[in-house]
């Protein structure tokens, strides 16, 4: 297609601050045990790797204590090319999160586009950016608790020019939780039964061929693969301390520059590297 | 008229016949009727003339009469059909009309009978139709019988000159009509010729007529058979359409045929059948509009008449707005440049040649199954749900409305499973059986399956596509050998509007091909004007079958000026002239294959050319001598392009014309459709490639060729018919076999050229013999009766844990130890994976950072306002292929030819060393291609390469990539928003 691109090739990142109400739930009441400040310190580490390091444009949004989940801005919007599809979050109260986004995003220029109402075509569908995974040539999107047929009807209507496949998501909450891109054509995927029952499925579903790299822990397979504007791979990916067993198989990674990035607080709440992040590209034919 | 004509003696034999006789034959032939008949009259109008009637002209009057009354009729019938009917045998009934109020008494006592002849031949002639697919479905006969039996038909008709006509009207792709007058049994295929040659198309195989059938359905015209048959009742109304959309455009021949497929798609994205973004409609539209309307003039206010275009189902005025904007950055581009962009961005739309047809699972949702180059793909709304691609599909098969594909057990699963699929109707179901056999047949095998032709009664749809397969027609149309035709682009009515704007009378009729470089310089246009070229005819014969020269979208015109100095022009008209073929020549004496060689190139060429009714045989003559045109490409290369002649070539030539033969020759193997229950397969292993490949197979492969044949017994119902879909390499020659690991690659990986860089080569680099050696394990051994079939169904909605790989033979690319696994040898990069390690604090201040890694540097400098530092890295990798044939480099041959061929292109400078050695008695031809891909970062050099070997790789389909020496040489200069 005409915006079909390799993957991975990115210009912008949204990323949201950590709110004081880290740790809580949206709808109230306090969920894990965690430590705000290290969360924060590790949102800081993964910002500056994306800026600094990666060479993207950062933009942060205000965090909102009001919005306790409105740092995972990964679940709120799905991008691809110029367009940029506002989701529509399981939970009622983080809906409300998607206002920012949604103006950031109309700034950079990108074709924002809505679920449509809550009535219709589109009535009870759902669906969180975390269960989707692009690969620059077709969507998957995991069948979850969180996102349902509906949601990825939305999608696929949303973005025409690819094929959109449903997935169950086995082994994970989220599709993302068990799975991300690692290149251009690489997919990295835990080595649990459940994921592999996933990935088969991905398999099965695809015209495209795709290498898999494989990593025995779940927290790994969470990754963020950017082709930095000097055409150099980079791999955020969870720390060492966090993955002991799956460091082997990133430096299996030839030519990538690996950037380990802890995440060890937001994966407490069943968030990942990538929920931090959402990744724009602003030059289309870079 | 019946199939149930004998021969010409039998006619004869029904014109000595006795009137009673014939009546009492229950299925009255009617052209030997029509004849005795009229034979009969031409007497009695003597007997007329001759006013008293005697006794014995009574008698004959008597005759006549009762054989008037169908007679009659059949006239009558004929003449509403046709009202062009030759006049003789009008005024012949007009005169037996007379003697019939004559007749007197006489006739009145045969009024009963001739009743009763009547309502026969009535039976016999108008229900025509409907005895005949009930012959079709009870299929009593066997196939051998049915060849003569229209053969003498026809030459019964020939006799008689009494042919049916029928005007016939075809809507073509551009919205125009084309009329044309039929003889009314015409077969599908004689229209479809005419159609064809009207469009000057060439790779026709490509496309299809279909008509609507009278429920409103597409169904596709089988070449094979008579019109009036398939299409029953319904007007005789068809539509020229792109039957199966080629995977990757630009590998098309001829400028007309991409056209052509734009025209389809531009309709198939105006209908929404073809569903993409507002981007994409843009894009695209944004080509069409400068193939129609060439470069953007600001001073037309082109908004105005904008809208006659349809750009999408529901076009937006902003749509209107974006695709004029984006034509804006196209300037330059030709006509067909434009096409093959618009193409090269329609060939990824995820819907792109998926042919779907609503159905419900097992559970009864709906669900669409769509048919398409891979596979089989399964949809429920927009989602895909499930997939099964070609490899793993046993056999597809149908039943009253039901559909069903057995499936290759998957690795954990030890039985075959079976899905069904329940279709709105039994006609439904067969048109998707149809469609898949087609689609199996055509992407997947190199040739045609061969028809079962067994000594015992068959029984079941022997419907099988007949047609030429992607394989063949590429390796045909290779051989195209024609000035570019002229074609005009029907809705703007643009000739070729030079890119300076000028329109260029003189070379107009040109200027669509000198589009085909899609790099190609604006500028060539005007300065090629490649037509008027003569160059001295060498070898009329010899080199077309391979020499293709590397692909149009490289070569650009411009590019090979020097080389083109040395032309004559005479006259602006084209002589083309064949290249001499050097080596060819130098091996003409040495070796015998060379020889046979060219024979079988002559040979196919041949054939290809019987395969186009060309009414004009003297212009094929022409080119046949004056030879042409691949030429045009390797005029651009200026010097003699060669064809490497090594034996494998010699013998896949050799039999792939065997091959073609038969279809191009000639009456395609008759296709039936017809159902059955019972088929009982038998398998047999020859040792030896497939019989028709008769021709010397001089390659090293022993593979083992099994050949499938089912042999079917007596059924009585008439609902359904499988098919196998047998893995390519089943009763195929070993050359083919060999061939068939290229072509699932492309399937599974077209759309995914990136990654396929580091696959590709290595697996073509997989010799032949061990291709051919993994194709074995694809093959099942299949033994199955009618059992089987039975509604097992279970169909799943989620993908039944097949994984892909698994069920596909073992390519040879996953053999190969994979990039991320890091472990390959034959991968020497430079770079190895480098931690920089940013736990904590945050900040880190980029000048500290110490990073042996240039690009690492590099971004470093992004947040600094730096000059751009250049940097320049060299990187070379190696892929290189394990010699198998033990042909390796130790023994020295002989060499005897050496040869460099440079062409070139905007980004892409290919020399090309050709070196025949003598090794041991076997020839052995050494191609090697120095590809230099330059271009600023603009161009994706991943891209270029893949495209280069991709390309070399299909410029000698025969020849095995052996080793891939990536050269990379990267300025690094500050990139930067």
């Amino acid at each position: 297609m005409a915006n079909i691109y390799p993957y991975g090739c990115f210009t912008h990142a949204v990323v949201r601050g950590i709110p004081e109400s880290f740790g809580k739930l949206a709808e109230g009441g306090e969920g894990l045990q965690t430590d705000l400040a290290k969360a924060q310190r590790q949102m800081g580490v993964l910002t500056g790797a994306l800026r600094q390091k990666v060479g993207l444009q950062l933009i942060e949004i205000p965090a909102v204590t009001e919005l306790p989940e409105s740092w995972r801005i990964e679940d709120v919007a799905v991008i691809q090319g110029d367009t940029a599809l506002i989701t529509r979050p399981l939970k009622q109260q983080r809906r409300t999160e998607a206002e920012a986004v949604r103006r950031v995003l109309s700034e950079l220029k990108l074709t924002v586009l809505e679920m449509g109402d809550e009535e219709g075509r589109s009535a009870g569908a759902t669906l969180e950016g975390s269960d989707v995974l692009f690969t620059g040539k077709e969507f998957f999107v995991g069948i979850s608790k969180h996102t349902n047929h509906r949601g990825a009807e939305v999608l696929a209507d949303t973005f025409k020019d690819f094929a959109v496949s449903t997935v169950p998501v086995c082994g994970g909450s989220r599709l993302k939780n068990i799975c991300s891109m690692g290149g251009p054509d690489t997919i990295i995927i835990s080595s649990s039964d459940g994921a592999k029952k996933t990935l088969r499925m991905m398999e099965q579903l695809t015209d495209h061929h795709y290498e898999i790299l494989s990593v025995p822990e779940d927290v790994a397979a969470n990754c963020v693969y950017i082709r930095g504007p000097a055409k150099v791979d980079f791999l955020l990916h969870p720390t060492a301390e966090e993955c002991p067993n799956s460091v082997p198989a990133f430096q299996r990674l030839t030519d990538y520059t690996l950037l380990p990035t802890a995440c060890s607080e937001a994966s407490k709440l069943g968030a990942a590297l990538s929920s931090l992040c959402l990744l724009i590209n602003k030059k289309p034919n870079y | 008229m019946t199939t149930e004509v004998g021969s010409d003696s039998d006619v004869k034999k029904d014109e000595e016949k006795t009137p009673g006789d014939q009546q009492q034959t229950d299925k009255p032939a009617e052209p030997p009727q029509e004849k005795s008949a009229s034979i009969e009259a031409e007497s009695g109008q003597e007997a007329c003339v001759s006013s008293p009637p005697a006794a014995g002209g009574q008698k004959k009057e008597k005759t006549i009469s009762r054989f008037l009354p169908p007679w009659l009729k059949r006239q009558k019938s004929q003449s509403q059909d046709k009202p062009s009917e030759s006049s003789a045998p009008e005024q012949e009934s007009v005169e037996l009309k007379e003697e019939q109020t004559d007749g007197g008494g006489a006739e009145q006592t045969e009024e009963k009978k001739e009743e009763e002849t009547e309502e026969k031949s009535v039976g016999s002639a108008d229900t025509q139709p409907v005895r005949e697919e009930k012959e079709d479905e009870s299929e009593l006969k066997e196939e051998e019988a049915v060849i003569p039996h229209e053969a003498s038909v026809l030459s019964g008709l020939k006799l008689n000159k009494k042919m049916k006509m029928v005007v016939c009207h075809v809507t073509l792709l551009d919205g125009s009509l084309f009329s044309c007058e039929l003889e009314k049994r015409a077969k599908g295929q004689y229209l479809f010729f005419q159609v064809c040659e009207h469009l000057n198309l060439l790779e026709k195989d490509y496309f299809g007529l279909s008509f609507k059938d009278n429920t409103e359905q597409r169904c596709w015209l089988d070449p094979n058979k008579e019109i009036k048959r398939q299409i029953r009742n319904s007007q005789w109304q068809f539509t020229f359409s792109v039957k199966f959309y080629p995977l990757d455009p630009s590998q098309l021949t001829e400028d007309i045929t991409r056209y052509l497929l734009c025209l389809q798609l531009r309709q198939d994205i105006a209908l929404g059948r073809l569903p993409c973004s507002f981007v994409t409609h843009a894009l695209l539209g944004s080509y069409t509009l400068q193939a129609e309307l060439g470069d953007h003039d600001p001073d037309e206010h082109r908004l105005d008449y904008i809208s006659d275009f349809q750009f999408a189902p529901n076009q937006t005025k902003e749509l209107e707005e974006k695709v004029v904007e984006l034509q804006k950055s196209h300037r330059g581009m030709t006509p067909a440049q434009s096409d093959a962009q618009f193409l090269e961005n329609a060939k990824k739309l995820s819907m792109y040649g998926v042919d779907l047809h609503h159905a419900k699972d097992s559970d009864g949702v709906d669900i669409m199954l769509g048919v398409c180059a891979n596979g089989l793909l399964i949809y429920k709304d927009r989602l895909r749900i499930n997939r099964f691609a070609w490899p793993k599909i046993l056999k597809i098969s149908y039943k009253r409305s039901n559909f069903y594909i057995k499936i290759r057990p998957g690795e954990a699963e030890q039985f075959e499973s079976t899905v069904g699929f329940k279709l709105p109707n039994h006609r439904a179901a067969k048109r998707v059986w149809k469609v898949c056999v087609e689609h199996h047949t055509f992407f997947r095998l190199v040739s045609p399956e061969q028809s079962t032709k067994t000594k015992f009664l068959t029984l079941g749809s022997k419907f099988r596509y007949s047609g030429r397969t992607q394989a063949q027609t590429r390796q045909a149309s290779s051989l195209i050998d024609r000035p570019t035709p002229y074609f005009q682009r029907t809705s703007s009515k643009r000739l070729s509007r030079s890119l300076d704007g000028a329109p260029v009378v003189s070379v107009s009729d040109y200027s669509q091909a000198a589009g085909a470089g899609e790099n190609g310089p604006p500028l060539e246009l005007n300065s090629d004007s490649k037509s008027p070229q003569v160059e001295v005819v060498q070898e009329p014969d010899a080199d077309a079958a391979t020499s293709i020269s590397s692909e149009t979208a490289f070569e650009t015109d411009g590019a090979g000026a020097p080389e083109r100095k040395s032309k004559l022009r005479v006259q602006g008209e084209n002589i083309y002239v064949r290249h001499s073929n050097l080596m060819l020549e130098d091996l003409d004496k040495t070796q015998e294959d060379v020889l046979k060689h060219q024979a079988s190139i002559s040979e196919l060429k041949r054939s290809f050319m019987e395969a186009t009714p060309e009414p004009r045989p003297s212009q094929w003559d022409k080119r046949l001598t004056g030879s042409p045109a691949t030429t045009l490409r390797m005029q651009t290369q200026g010097v003699p392009q060669e064809t490497p002649p090594r034996p494998e070539t010699d013998s896949r030539d050799a039999s792939k014309s065997a091959e073609v033969k038969p279809e191009v020759n000639g009456q395609p193997e008759v296709v039936e459709v017809v159902e059955e229950t019972v088929v009982i397969e038998e398998v047999i292993k020859p040792r030896s490639p497939a019989p028709e490949a008769s021709v010397p197979v001089e390659t090293e492969c022993a593979a083992e060729v099994k050949e499938e044949r089912s042999l079917s017994s007596d059924s009585d119902s008439e609902e359904e018919a499988e098919y196998h879909a047998q893995p390519p390499s089943t009763s195929i020659s070993i050359q083919q076999i060999k061939e068939e690991p290229e072509e699932e690659q492309e399937a599974e990986l077209t759309q995914a050229p990136p990654s396929v860089i580091e696959s590709q080569p290595i697996t073509e680099a997989v010799e032949p013999a061990l291709s051919a050696e993994e194709e074995k394990p694809a093959e099942p051994h299949e033994d199955e009766h009618t059992d089987d079939r039975e509604p097992m169904a279970t169909p799943d909605e989620g993908p039944n844990g097949h994984a892909l790989h698994a069920e596909a033979p073992p390519t040879a690319e996953e053999e190969e130890p994979h990039i991320v696994n890091g472990s390959s040898s034959r991968v020497e990069a430079e770079h190895l994976p480098q931690v920089i390690c940013c736990l904590e604090p945050p900040v880190v201040k980029t000048e500290m950072v110490t990073i042996s890694d240039t690009f690492a540097a590099q971004k470093t400098e992004i947040s600094t306002k730096e000059v751009p530092i250049v940097h320049t890295e060299t990187k070379t990798i190696t892929y290189e292929a394990a010699q198998l044939d033990g042909n390796g480099d130790g023994e020295p041959g002989v060499l005897m030819t050496a040869q460099t061929i440079t062409s070139e292109s905007l980004c892409t400078t290919t020399t090309t060393h050709i070196t025949k050695t003598l090794k041991g008695g076997l020839s052995e031809t050494r191609i090697e291609k120095r590809i230099v891909i330059t271009g600023d970062s603009d161009i994706d050099h991943d891209q270029a390469l893949a495209q280069a070997i991709k390309e070399a790789k299909e410029q000698h389909p025969d020849m095995s990539v052996t080793r891939v020496v990536v050269h990379k040489e990267t300025e690094l200069a500050e990139d930067k928003d």
